[in-house]
This record gives C-alpha cells, sequence and structure tokens, in this order.
C-alpha cells in the first residue's frame, strides 16, 4: 500500500467514524444517563434520513436551514415521546425498557412503509456542495463528505462545551452519577430526563439527516446502525462523550483497515476490538469521564 | 304452459344439474398456492408476480388445461426461518396442485425440499439461487426467472469482448454475491481477461468508502459489481462520487440498476448492465404484455411481473399436455420441461435441470429506463453443476 493510499484510507477511517461518533452520542446520553436500553435509536436515525428527503423540496438549497428545521422537529417529537412513554419506563427493569423500544421499532418500520413506501429514494445533496476534489491522482474525494465530518466535529465540540461548561451539562453529569441526590437537591429531574431525551433524539436524527445524501433512504436502514453504535457504547464506555468519540474514531479505522487487509474477517473485526477492549476495561475505555 | 312442459323443464334442469356435479368431481378447480413475499422489503416483487400470473389466466379465459384456477395464498415474509411451516400450510393444510413461490432464495430452497419430500409440483418465479437446478434439482421442479450464474457470465463475456484484461469483482459476502461473481469470472476468462481480486464485505453493510480506495489505488480495467436495493443504490452513487465512473467502467447484473434508477440519478447514466429483459424490448409480444399488464393493473410491469406470467405459461403447457388431468402428474411435469415459452422477454426453453435457456440482454441506463442494446448471449443455459436428472 502506498503513502497516498494510506492516507486516503485513514481519511475514510475518520470520517467514517465521526459520522458514528453522531448517532451514537445520543445513545450513550440517554443509556448512560437516563439508565434506558433505547433499541428505537436506530429508527431515530432512520427518521432523520426521512425527514431530509421529506423536508428537501421544501427547502431546495437552503441546506443548513433544512437541518435545522429537522432538528427542531426531531427534539419536539423526542420530548412528547419521552413524555407519553419512556417517563414511565424510568423505574422498570430492562426487559420492559426492551420490549417497549422493539415495539416502537417495528411502529416506526410500518408508518415509514405506510406514509413513504418500500422504495429505495435518494436524497440530494446540496449544489453548493456537488463535485469533489482530487486526492493524489488517486480519486475524487467529494465536497459533501468534508462538509459532513466537519458538521459531525462542530456538534462533537459543542456537545463536550454544552456538557462540561454549562450549568444544564452540569446537572447532566450530576443526574448521571447520582440520580436522588440531584432530586434532593431541587432539581426537577423529570424535566432535565426530557431534555436529554430530546437531544439524544435530534443527535440520531441530525446523524440521519447529513448521511441521508451519501447513504439514500431505505426500510431497514436503522438497524444496521443499531448494532455498531451499540458496540461504540460499549467500547467507549457507557454514558461517556469522550469515550464514544474515542471509540467511533477506533471502530472506524478498525473496520476501514479491516475490509482491506482482512476481507474474509472484516466482518467480525469490530467485535474482536470489543472483546479486547472488555477484558482490558470491562467498563469500557472511560467510566463516565465525559 | 301445459303441466307437462314444466315438469320436462324440471326433470330437465335436475338432470343437467346431476351432470355438471359430477364434471366437477372428476375435474374441480386446479388449487394454486402462491407463496410470495406480500409484506416487507420485497412486497412490491411478490405482487408483480402474482399479478403476471393472474394475468395470463385471466388471458387464457380464467382456465389452465380446461380447468378453473382456485388461489390459495402465504405470505412468506422473505424469513427462512419460517419458510417450512409456511409452504406445509399449502401442501398438508390447502393441499395444493401446484405451489408457485418465491423471491428469496433461502425460503425458495426450504420450498424446494419441501416439494421433493412431497413430490409436490414446483414453479419458482424469481429466487435465483444456483442450487434450485444444481444439487437440489428436482423433475417436479422448474423456475421461470434466472440462475445468478446466468447474468454474471454474460457480463464477463461481454467485458472480456471489450478488451477487458484485468477486473475486480465487488459484492457482499454471500451466496447470490458469490455466485453471481463467480459467472462473471468464468464468462471473463473465457474471452482473455481475469479477475485480479474479488472483493468482499459483510451483508448487509453499506461502507464502501475503504474498497473503492482499493479499487482506485489497483486500477483495473473495469469493475463488476452485486448489490441490490439500499446498498445498490448507495454503491452506485458513491462510485460516481469517487469519480471512477469516469475512468474505470462499472458492471453488474440488472439488478444493480432496475427499480433503482430514480434514487441513483445521475450517477447511473450510461452504465452497461445484463439480465433477460429491458424495459424497451420492442416485440410484438412484449408490447401486447405491457399494454394489457397496464390495463389491468394501472402500473408499468417491470421484469418480476414477466416471470410471474411465464411461470403461469409453463404451468399452463404441462396441464394442456394431460388435458387437465392431475393424476398424470410424472407426465406433466416432464411436459413442463419441455415447454417453448413465448415470453415477453423472448422465446425460451428449459434445461433438463429446469432453468429457462434464454437470451441475455445488455442494457444501457438511460434516463429513469434500462434500455436494450445487443443480444450479450444468445440462449444461455446453467451449466446446472451438481444437477443428477
Amino acid at each position: 500500500m502506498s503513502t497516498a493510499t494510506f492516507l486516503v484510507q485513514c481519511l475514510n477511517a475518520v470520517q467514517y467514524g465521526l459520522l458514528l461518533f453522531l448517532v451514537a452520542s445520543g445513545l450513550t446520553l440517554i443509556f448512560g444517563i437516563m439508565g434506558v436500553i433505547n433499541l428505537a435509536h436506530g429508527s431515530f436515525y432512520m427518521i432523520g434520513a426521512y425527514l431530509a428527503f421529506a423536508l428537501a423540496p421544501w427547502f431546495g438549497d437552503w441546506f443548513v436551514t433544512r437541518l435545522v428545521a429537522g432538528v427542531v422537529l426531531a427534539a419536539v417529537f423526542g420530548y412528547l415521546l419521552e413524555w407519553a412513554f419512556f417517563s414511565f419506563l424510568y423505574d422498570r427493569d430492562h426487559l420492559q425498557q426492551v420490549l417497549l423500544t422493539y415495539a416502537l421499532i417495528l411502529v416506526f418500520e410500518e408508518l415509514r412503509s405506510l406514509l413513504v413506501g418500500n422504495d429505495v429514494h435518494g436524497v440530494p445533496a446540496p449544489s453548493w456542495l456537488a463535485g469533489g476534489f482530487r486526492l493524489g491522482g488517486l480519486m475524487e474525494y467529494p465536497w459533501y463528505r468534508v462538509f459532513a465530518s466537519a458538521a459531525c466535529l462542530v456538534v462533537a465540540l459543542a456537545l463536550y462545551a454544552v456538557v462540561n461548561r454549562t450549568r444544564l451539562g452540569m446537572m447532566i453529569r450530576a443526574g448521571a452519577s447520582n440520580r436522588d441526590m440531584v432530586r434532593g437537591l431541587g432539581v426537577d429531574i423529570r424535566r432535565l430526563y426530557r431534555i436529554v431525551f430530546a437531544g439524544g433524539v435530534a443527535l440520531a436524527a441530525l446523524a440521519g439527516m447529513i448521511a441521508a445524501p451519501l447513504s439514500s433512504v431505505y426500510p431497514g436502514m436503522g438497524s444496521s446502525v443499531l448494532i455498531i453504535c451499540f458496540v461504540v457504547v460499549v467500547i467507549g464506555g457507557i454514558g461517556s462523550i469522550t469515550g464514544a468519540l474515542v471509540a467511533s474514531l477506533l471502530v472506524g479505522f478498525v473496520d476501514t483497515f479491516g475490509k482491506v487487509f482482512f476481507a474474509e474477517w472484516s466482518g467480525v473485526g469490530v467485535y474482536v476490538l470489543m472483546a479486547i477492549v472488555l477484558i482490558w476495561r470491562p467498563e469500557g475505555l472511560m467510566k463516565r469521564g465525559f | 304452459m301445459s303441466h307437462v312442459s314444466v315438469v320436462t323443464r324440471l326433470a330437465a334442469s335436475a338432470a343437467l344439474l346431476v351432470a355438471s356435479s359430477a364434471f366437477a368431481q372428476s375435474s374441480g378447480p386446479i388449487k394454486v398456492g402462491l407463496m410470495l413475499p406480500y409484506s416487507g422489503t420485497y412486497a412490491a416483487l411478490g405482487n408483480a408476480i402474482e399479478n403476471g400470473f393472474k394475468l395470463y389466466v385471466q388471458e387464457q379465459g380464467g382456465k389452465l388445461g380446461g380447468r378453473e384456477v382456485q388461489y390459495f395464498k402465504v405470505d412468506d415474509e422473505s424469513e427462512p426461518s419460517k419458510a417450512t411451516d409456511n409452504v406445509n400450510k399449502l401442501i398438508k393444510r390447502d393441499n395444493v396442485d401446484v405451489l408457485v413461490g418465491t423471491v428469496h432464495s433461502g425460503v425458495a430452497l426450504a420450498m424446494a425440499k419441501a416439494a421433493k419430500d412431497n413430490n409436490t409440483l414446483l414453479v419458482i418465479p424469481n429466487a435465483g439461487a444456483d442450487a434450485i437446478t444444481g444439487p437440489m434439482c428436482g423433475a417436479n421442479i422448474v423456475r421461470s426467472s434466472f440462475s445468478n450464474w446466468q447474468p454474471g457470465y454474460a457480463m464477463g463475456v461481454v467485458a472480456g469482448q471489450k478488451g477487458v484484461k484485468r477486473a475486480m469483482t465487488i459484492t457482499w459476502a454471500y451466496a447470490a454475491g458469490a455466485e453471481s461473481t463467480k459467472g462473471f469470472t468464468e464468462g471473463l476468462e473465457k474471452n482473455g481477461g481475469k479477475v485480479m481480486k474479488d472483493l468482499t464485505l459483510p451483508f448487509p453493510n453499506v461502507e464502501f468508502q475503504a474498497l473503492l480506495t482499493e479499487i482506485a489505488a489497483q486500477k483495473p480495467d473495469a469493475v463488476y459489481a452485486f448489490f441490490a436495493g439500499g446498498g445498490a443504490v448507495k454503491f452506485v452513487k458513491d462510485y460516481a462520487a469517487a469519480g471512477l465512473n469516469k475512468t474505470i467502467p462499472l458492471y453488474g447484473p440488472g439488478f444493480l440498476t432496475d427499480g433503482t434508477l430514480e434514487a441513483q440519478g445521475a450517477s447511473a447514466q450510461n452504465m452497461l448492465t445484463t439480465l433477460h429483459y429491458a424495459d424497451n424490448l420492442d416485440t410484438p409480444k412484449n408490447n401486447a404484455f405491457r399494454k394489457a399488464y397496464a390495463l389491468a393493473y394501472k402500473s408499468q410491469p417491470d421484469v418480476y411481473a414477466v416471470q410471474g406470467y411465464d411461470a403461469a405459461q409453463i404451468l399452463a403447457t404441462g396441464l394442456k399436455a394431460v388435458g387437465g388431468d392431475l393424476s398424470k402428474r410424472d407426465q406433466l411435469a416432464a411436459a413442463m420441461r419441455k415447454a417453448t415459452v413465448d415470453s415477453p422477454r423472448g422465446k425460451f426453453t428449459l434445461s433438463p435441470a429446469g432453468n429457462p435457456v434464454q437470451d441475455i440482454y445488455l442494457r444501457e441506463v438511460k434516463g429513469n429506463n434500462n434500455e436494450f442494446r445487443s443480444i450479450a448471449v444468445k440462449a444461455l443455459a446453467d451449466p446446472a453443476r451438481g444437477c443428477k436428472l
């Protein structure tokens, strides 16, 4: 492998890792802070992608406006969902959470089928991000992929800042370590959870919207993302944003180079990584270090 | 009106009634069991197959071999784990005379096994697994569609004739992909080319970027890809976005660009694929078929509808040969094998293993159509490896 090829592959790995982080960060927030095993997280990713498809004719080239509109819609949706269903789950065991969230997957898939049908649809990238640039005489790299990576990076930084530098972030961290103590100090923990859940849904939907022009929208697109996201969350340490970022990039590299060097074994690469990390650190890379 | 004439009439109609019920007992309706996907990803394909099948039956006045047709339907959900139970519902509960199905290869293999165990006639209107007309072949099993090997082999021949010396293949690591790329490799090697590397990724992973970089680094003369559905759309788009389509032509079986063109948009334009059907085949048979289908179902037919239509034709040929007498099971099955099917795709016959011996077309993507270019390979027969018939 030449140096140029190697560098392009590294770029591929980072780009995949960053997009993975965007989906997984929402999952780790909900899982780590609220203690809810949310199997429907992949569906929120799918809903985001279909939102991008549905909103595209309305916004045209106003791509960023489209993203903002989609995020707002998704956050409102998440807020309502928490109020209607998830708020009843906190004191119950994981089995009931799994049952509810699995049911939600089925409901969302069926709704998708009724509303949009089962065809594959393309989602246009904005024309100001069309085309690409040459990479070392090897291949073209689309500008949209660069944009997607940059957007994921911005969200990662923003998330880090919110969790570590704001009052809301402080309450979130406190709520994650000791729910009852925070409540005792007079914080409305239910409202806090509602906000975290809405934020998690919005993050997954944002990832779906950013990924839609790259991946198109199709039935069952959420389920494949869900599994790899759980892998990221477990490797990174449940509830840790920094851990999720490191784990996403690790998974990105293992997946990319696994496909190139160990094609036969590329399917198990990330799971081997997970097993190794768990043997070394049973609680993941970062134990709630945020 | 006299009393006598009333009595005569009553007697006459009673006699008629007795006669017709006796007639019905000797040749009641033929029970056709449709086991197709009516839900999930392949639901549209299942409906197209059923529509095609019923269209042919309607064109024959609702009868095959002089007998009415009664349908029994089971949704197979494209779920191999439920396949044996589902097929037994039709065979044991509904007592069907003929099974028709299905789309998913894993489900079709289970159906083939059940059909062999119970000696039930089976017509497969889509599933392309080579094994169905290979090691799993049976005298009572025929296929009206294709084997995965066929379009792949034809594309290999075309690529070789275009002077491709070094090619790469890329697909998901599963049976259909392996069978298709194997066909391509054989076709290419017989025409002076070589496959330098087979790239695979786990099903249904759609992160192609690493492998596209690999292709860019190796610079083959051509790439052969087998993907379907969302994966097909994403691969073709990613390939174009990486600028590879300008220097390295991308070939594939028809499934790479069938039913996906609207989503693929500009990235698929001018791509060449091979299949046993094309959107604008200008033959009287195809034109008549498309017109009748559009009239009956208010939608345009696709290759799946054609395969359903031909499944009914094959069955009709067999029933005609025995005059609708289902007790002559072996003669019926043998006659189905010998059918020359006047299909919308063009005339075809069946191989001893029960797979169509058919022309494979080279098609080019123009707008939202896969347009006919030429015949890639004439009367191509699947090698039917492992079939002992």
